[in-house]
């Protein structure tokens, strides 16, 4: 059987709702597959990558830095590159160029990409199924 | 005095698996810190934050993992026991969803929504989240 290709494309800005945990479940059960995945990250999803992204202490938990392990979607996404690549899969994960711009977050973590929306119109065209998960 | 701010959550369950708590209990709690005093109505999908015994598996991706998933009912139950900050929950919304008195974390309080208006009259800012 041929490997599959899956594409996604996401809206939400990290820490904003849940839709990004719901997509990271399903991201990484198709690493995990070795499947070829491709990801669109358009308007506040484009900030996923987004390199500079640190964790913090939370005095409120009475945590510090270490003990709290906040998330941050950066790690998530370089994790998921790893897991792809583990498994005999890769990432093509679009950080949609405009949308970096006017957000000030350009500098993406290594491997994925700036790009353009005639990118997602690629992934569609190549890809076995294609899932959108929009901001509502 | 700090001004007494009524404080009806609705939004519920919104980045709490990023943020590992709700972004305003988690806000209440650190102004409470610095001297706030605030009260807590959970109505609509945030009664459901009061269930005790509530919790879901960390996030993983690969090789990386979540190990400090949100607890809910612990935060709710440390605004009660620990900051002294009163929540109440809509029996009314607890009823829509079948959720039963006895499945709530202990000190939460019940309050009717025909009873919302007289505590609104008890405070100086209602904010509703």
């Amino acid at each position: 059987m041929s490997k599959k290709t899956l594409t996604i494309a996401l809206m939400d800005p990290p820490y904003e709702s849940e839709n990004l945990t719901t997509a990271f479940r399903i991201l990484d059960v198709a690493a995990r597959r070795g499947y070829n995945i491709n990801v669109f990250a358009y308007e506040g999803a484009s900030g996923l990558a987004f390199v500079r992204q640190s964790p913090h202490p939370n005095p409120v938990h009475g945590k510090d830095v270490a003990e709290e392990n906040h998330p941050t979607t950066k790690d998530q996404v370089a994790a998921l590159l790893a897991e792809a690549e583990k498994n005999g899969g890769k990432v093509d994960w679009v950080n949609c160029g405009m949308c970096v711009d006017e957000r000030g977050v350009n500098e993406f973590v290594p491997g994925t990409r700036r790009g353009s929306p005639a990118d997602f119109h690629t992934f569609i065209e190549a890809s076995d199924n294609v899932l959108v998960i929009p901001t509502k | 005095m700090a001004r007494k701010t009524l404080n009806i959550v609705e939004s519920a369950y919104r980045a709490v698996m990023e943020e590992q708590d709700d972004t305003i209990l988690w806000l209440l709690a650190a102004m409470q810190g610095a001297g706030a005093e605030h009260t807590v109505v959970l109505r609509g999908n945030a009664v459901n934050y009061a269930v005790a015994g509530q919790g879901v598996p960390g996030l993983t991706v690969g090789e990386w993992k979540q190990t400090q998933a949100p607890k809910m009912d612990r935060d709710v139950l440390d605004l009660i026991e620990k900051r002294k900050i009163p929540v109440y929950v809509v029996t009314e919304d607890l009823s829509d969803r079948g959720i039963e008195r006895g499945e709530l974390v202990p000190g939460v309080q019940l309050l009717s929504r025909t009873a919302l208006p007289r505590l609104f009259a008890e405070y100086a800012l209602v904010a509703h989240w």
